[in-house]
């Protein structure tokens, strides 16, 4: 959404030329992911510096179910290839088909953020909240920050859809469609991180939680 | 003034578009990097009188031994508030008041990248300034230190610390989509032949403190809204009964915090370098090496954080890697200072205003650097490590280092931004009485640290024998205050005169003094084309055969964009951005969605909404026709 | 004129703005001078990390001196330049024409990035063989205490000798003594098991009442600072040499009476030490009937609905009713409260005048003392100091 927000801002009417000859929003949504990075950054240290440290369960392995998870992690990495049809179709000037894998894009981020939520409601009911412990507190800061990002990309792909109802996405003015796909693939690329990181690097835990 | 070509109503918005481009309703509305550029100022120096109010009361409590003139929660309150102030409502908004305004000037362009980000960025910052003050009336300041160490800052049952992650969080957002905005504005916005090392200091220094802030704020970021999940929603981020570790906090706060140091000195230095060879009318000596080791400055200032937590026991393997990474940063630090010599030495020196701050700047930064690298010495931080002799060295730096230099570049550039000048007279009163009260007032406290004195207690006992050097500084500190108050006089006065400066009153070297006193809306008349290092300078003057230096005839190059008056009015037909309500819209949903974590969802979802509304409106509006 | 008793006077000034200037910044400078020339002998700084009284501290001490001086040297050439480049190269109205353009000097540059690099070498040798040595762990003859910080006093267990004690340190001079630090107190909801506590008894509370939080244990005389950290386990080595009192102060800040978190170090002769540790092995004293003292044994004991005085402090060898213990340790162990110098965190001297007012309302005197205020009658202020004074 920021992104669009500064597409609008792009030129200066005198600033035909820019200096390093990209365009300031591209420039912008470069620095802006390179930011993001850290945000992220931190919070995988966070989650990585407290793997083991939980004194009570429940431990990864007692709640996570890695075939679940890469399935909604496929589904994610599919709606990379939706963004890159829908900004390959509007280059073309083919708006329709814009709409249409607009459209795909966000709902395939949709079902990510459902199955998210659904093993949310699976773990919780297994014992493991956001207070339980520190990998509890981790790891539901961690995904759930990344799920709010896919959440404000599907806001702008929804936004992109609507705009080009009004005529303001063309050939001619695609950038907006290109940032909001440099922001989504970086949304899938950091998951694929995450989901590494998180559900398929195996964390040291206690073998018998203490007393139990 | 100039007939701008500004869109004036349009169909479709959400809102009717704002239209004036001067009188006070404008200033909500504008986009002008010059107006934003005053408003930070503005904002900045009244949380500056603020923040020194705050100071007063701490030095008054500490003025004596055994009193209770502020009782251990209000004292915790102030001067916790006066880190946060001074920090992130005074130096870093100052800077960015000056980035704002020159940065476009000094590399010849018309306006930022994005106009109507830097607008939100500007509202963004008084939000959270706003919000963090709000909390006096709505159930205590922070009162955790600014540097609001877990698990202290997570279990103090007051709402203070919560107000300081929240209220840190917005300016954050404000610092860091400025960061992205000013910085792609120098990489991409330099006028014809300006090349990267064709700008000047202050422009370079600004794009490494636009790096700095774009790479070390999400790092507290995380860390801020950790601690506000722990305060707010019962996380374990910080909390040792549930594996969780509170030096996690420290680490996050110093990543950012220590560049945060380089973010507040280096816009200073960049100044510095402005206005000495300007003073002494002689280039900067060894450009490329300031240049240089103001970027080492900033990646090194990545790589030495926990030299602030050698007490921490982190072992001695780490504290020996932060030592020496600590030790090499001196190295570009004292490049700076020798090439600031250098511009002295064989100059021709005039001691107006702006150049004795910045001779002040020198000076003071000296010593806050040589007590630096005495922290280095691990053994002996050992000993001096949260007593007042850090409190010495960081005001060295940050006060007559980058305070000093602020009111430099204030000096400097007050004729340009409001076409008069500064009284020369009150300002010489200024520099002094300042320079006098700062080191009665920081000077003593490297004795009082070395002594035993720790940092943030209330109230000492007289059979420590602090007494005598604590009057001491409260002393100095009621001396600032009165030259602070002499400036200001001096500020308000200034507007008495005619408006009637010209476009170089200082024969000075760079782009912002090609065009007039003040600038016009469009900056320029026409886009600078630039052939060297110090253009102005070099339009203005011309090197002999025999290397001597003589100014340029009159009716050469020189003086280009304030000459040329014939033909049609100033500015006919240049585009620039129209004002907008939505950033400040946008902005405003920022403290609301605060509150609402705070009181209640409510406050939040109208904040949440209003945000949108805000974006949204933005989006449809095009930012010009 | 006293501004220029550290430096030579500075010269009749030259005429005009520029000589004032010079006169002025070289009284700046003299002034500066002076107050560290008065800081070195500035006096009845009792607290002060410019008198190192052991070894630990000497080691510090011999680091910062050198590079004190070092600095010192480095500001008067750097200082003195900028002055006399001011002076030199003011403006003055005879001076026609414009300076040489002068764009700087590779060599210079040079120059001055190396000698600096080369005076940070030397430095940096003995800093870090200063760390590695201060960091290794104490030989021969140790004494060690688990030290516990709590808001806001400081908690000295000696496991060897079974002594518990609290705000004064005593230990021998000419002994390394090894703390071992930890954070005492409770954690965000469940209480905080602290690695080094003494461990209470079965069945009573842990130890501390306050929060959990960060402390750091200084006493400048005997050694330099170390963190008290929540759930990790910190060493500090003190020593003293002579025979004496060293005050310390907590440094991180830890909450609203951060100021009155003071330790007393006594160092005594190994003999000397040797019978204060067999005088704290003694079982507290039991009062005998009739008295004030008694009296006041008897308000210690009394169970009260807004809590008892044993819910929290520890008489070790005394039995409360049915037989019980007195072992809590939520508070400071109070069995020989009367053999301290100083009491609520070291604050206040121990005697009958501060202890009547910190009973009748200690979170008046401490802000935010974890011990609440009981509503006590004077006669009952009375008799329990009559018998905490009686703790010898």
């Amino acid at each position: 959404m920021a992104s669009v927000g500064r597409a609008a801002d792009a030129h200066l009417v005198d600033h035909p030329a820019t200096s390093t000859g990209l365009p300031n929003t591209k420039l912008a949504i470069w620095l802006f992911l390179a930011s993001d990075c850290l945000l992220f950054g931190a919070l995988i240290s966070t989650y990585v510096l407290y793997r083991g440290a939980s004194i009570e369960g429940p431990f990864p392995a007692d709640v996570f179910d890695i075939p679940y998870t890469s399935v909604s992690s496929f589904v994610l990495l599919a709606s990379s290839l939706t963004m890159v049809l829908a900004l390959a179709a509007i280059q073309r000037g083919d708006v329709g088909r814009l709409r249409v894998w607009l459209l795909a894009t966000a709902l395939l981020g949709l079902t990510f953020i459902g199955g998210q939520v659904y093993e949310f409601t699976t773990f919780v009911e297994e014992g493991l909240t956001l207070r339980t412990n520190v990998f509890g507190t981790s790891f539901y800061v961690l995904t759930g920050f990344h799920g709010t990002h896919v959440g404000v990309g599907i806001l702008m792909l929804l936004t992109l859809l609507g705009l080009s109802f009004g005529g303001r996405i063309t050939q001619e003015r695609s950038e907006s469609v290109e940032l909001v796909g440099l922001y989504w693939h970086f949304v899938d690329i950091v998951w694929i991180v995450i989901f590494t990181v998180v559900y398929l690097i195996p964390t040291g835990n206690p073998p018998v939680a203490p007393g139990g | 003034m100039a007939s701008v070509s500004v869109p004036t109503d349009r169909r479709g918005g959400l809102l009717r578009r704002p239209s004036a481009t001067s009188g006070f309703w404008s200033w909500f509305t504008t986009v002008d990097h010059k107006k934003i550029g005053i408003l930070y100022g503005i904002t900045a120096f009244a949380f500056f009188l603020i923040g020194g109010g705050e100071a007063l009361l701490i030095r008054v409590q500490l003025a004596r031994p055994d009193q209770d003139f502020l009782n251990a929660a209000v004292y915790n309150e102030m001067f916790t508030m006066h880190g946060i102030t001074m920090v992130f409502l005074v130096v870093m908004p100052l800077s960015a008041a000056f980035f704002n305004y020159f940065l476009p000037l000094m590399i010849g362009a018309r306006d930022v990248a994005f106009p109507r980000l830097n607008a939100f960025s500007y509202w963004a910052f008084l939000f959270g300034g706003l919000f963090v003050y709000s909390s006096w009336f709505l159930g205590g300041a922070p009162n955790g230190g600014w540097f609001g160490y877990a698990p202290n800052s997570v279990v103090d049952p007051t709402r203070g610390m919560t107000f300081y992650a929240i209220g840190l969080l917005i300016t954050g957002i404000a610092s860091t989509v400025s960061a992205f905005n000013l910085a792609v504005t120098v990489i991409n916005m330099r006028a014809p032949g300006m090349t990267l090392f064709r700008m000047p200091v202050f422009v370079w220094m600004g794009l490494v403190v636009q790096l700095l802030l774009a790479f070390s704020l999400p790092v507290i970021t995380i860390g801020l809204v950790e601690l506000l999940f722990d305060r707010q929603f019962g996380t374990r981020f910080f909390d040792p009964a549930s594996g969780g570790d509170p030096v996690l906090w420290q680490h996050l706060f110093w990543l950012f915090g220590h560049p945060e140091v380089y973010i507040l000195i280096l816009p200073a230095m960049g100044i510095v370098s402005e206005i000495l060879p300007v003073f002494a009318r002689k280039p900067l000596f060894g450009y490329q090496f300031v240049v240089f080791s103001g970027i080492a400055i900033g990646f090194i200032g990545f790589g030495v954080w926990a030299h602030h937590m050698f007490a921490v026991g982190l072992g001695p393997a780490a504290n020996t890697a932060f030592a020496v990474s600590t030790m090499i940063i001196a190295i570009p630090t004292g490049v700076k200072i020798f090439n600031w010599l250098g511009t002295l030495w064989k100059g021709d020196i005039r001691f107006a205003t702006p150049m004795l701050f910045s001779i002040g700047f020198i000076a003071m930064f000296i010593i806050g650097g040589l007590s630096g690298v005495t922290h280095a010495v691990v053994p002996s931080d050992y000993q001096q490590t949260d007593t007042y002799y850090i409190v010495a060295h960081f005001h060295y730096v940050l006060f007559g280092g980058a305070i000093f230099g602020l009111f430099a570049g204030t000096y400097y550039w007050w004729p340009k931004v409001f076409g008069r000048l500064l009284n020369e007279r009150a300002g010489k009163v200024h520099f002094w009485l300042m320079l006098i009260g700062f080191n009665m007032t920081f000077g003593p406290m490297h004795v009082l640290g070395l002594q035993g004195m720790p940092r943030r207690i209330q109230s000492y006992p007289d059979s420590l024998g602090l007494t005598f050097w604590n009057t001491v500084a409260s002393i100095g500190a009621f001396i600032i205050a009165v030259s602070i108050l002499v400036f200001l006089v001096a500020a308000i006065a200034s507007f008495r005169k005619p408006k009637e400066m010209e476009a170089d009153p200082w024969d000075a070297r760079t782009l912002e003094w090609a065009t007039s006193s003040p600038p016009p809306e469009f900056n320029f008349e026409e886009i600078p084309v630039v052939h060297s290092i110090d253009d102005l300078w070099h339009q203005k003057y011309a090197e002999t055969e025999g290397g001597r230096v003589v100014p340029v005839a009159a009716g050469g190059s020189g003086e280009a964009a304030a000459a040329s008056h014939d033909g049609d009015a100033p500015g006919h037909g240049i585009h620039l951005p129209g004002p907008s309500y939505y950033p400040l819209v946008a902005s405003l949903g920022l403290p609301l969605i605060g509150y609402g974590l705070i009181f209640g969802v409510g406050f939040a979802v109208v904040g949440v909404v209003v945000l949108l509304a805000g974006f949204f409106g933005w989006i449809l509006e095009p930012s010009a026709e | 004129m006293l501004q220029c008793a550290g430096l030579r006077c500075p010269p009749e000034a030259t005429q005009g703005e520029t000589g004032k200037v010079r006169r002025r910044t070289l009284l700046v400078l003299g002034s500066m001078a002076l107050a560290v020339v008065l800081a070195a002998c500035a006096p009845n700084a009792t607290q002060s990390a410019l008198e190192p009284a052991g070894p630990y501290a000497e080691k510090a001490h011999n680091l910062f001196v050198p590079v004190f001086w070092v600095a010192v040297a480095i500001f008067v050439l750097v200082e003195g330049l900028l002055v006399i480049f001011l002076v030199r190269y003011r403006h003055r109205p005879a001076r026609a024409g414009i300076p040489p353009q002068v764009h700087g000097n590779t060599r210079l540059e040079i120059a001055w990035t190396i000698l600096p690099t080369l005076i940070l070498a030397g430095v940096a040798v003995p800093t870090v063989a200063t760390i590695w040595d201060l960091a290794a762990e104490p030989q021969g003859d140790v004494l060690e205490v688990n030290v516990l910080g709590h808001q806001w006093w400081w908690e000295f267990d000696y496991p060897e000798q079974q002594i518990i004690t609290a705000n004064v340190l005593h230990i021998p001079t000419g002994r390394p003594v090894s703390l071992t630090l930890c954070a005492a107190g409770l954690g965000y909801e469940q209480p905080a098991p602290s690695q080094c506590q003494p461990g209470p008894p079965e069945g009573l509370p842990p130890a501390g009442i306050g929060d959990s939080v960060i402390h750091s244990f200084w006493v400048p005389a005997l050694a330099g600072t170390q963190d008290v950290v929540p759930g990790q386990t910190n060493m500090l080595t003190i020593q003293a040499d002579e025979p004496g009192t060293y005050p310390g102060q907590c440094k991180e800040f830890c909450g609203l009476s951060h100021k009155d978190m003071r330790v007393l170090v006594v160092a005594h002769t190994p003999e000397d030490f040797a019978a204060w540790v067999a005088g704290q092995q003694e079982p507290a004293p039991v009062p005998e009937a009739g008295g004030d003292v008694a009296a006041g044994f008897d308000v210690f004991l009394e169970h009260r609905d807004d809590g008892s005085c044993t819910d929290c402090h520890a008489l070790r060898g005394v039995e409360g009713p049915e037989d019980v213990p007195l072992l809590a340790n939520g508070g400071p162990d109070l069995t020989h409260f009367a053999s301290r110098d100083c009491f609520a965190g070291c604050s206040f001297a121990t005697n009958e005048e501060n202890l009547r007012r910190w009973l009748d309302d200690p979170p008046a005197m401490k802000p935010g003392s974890w011990m609440p205020e009981y509503d006590l009658t004077d006669e009952e202020i009375d008799q329990l100091v009559a018998f905490l004074m009686s703790l010898e």
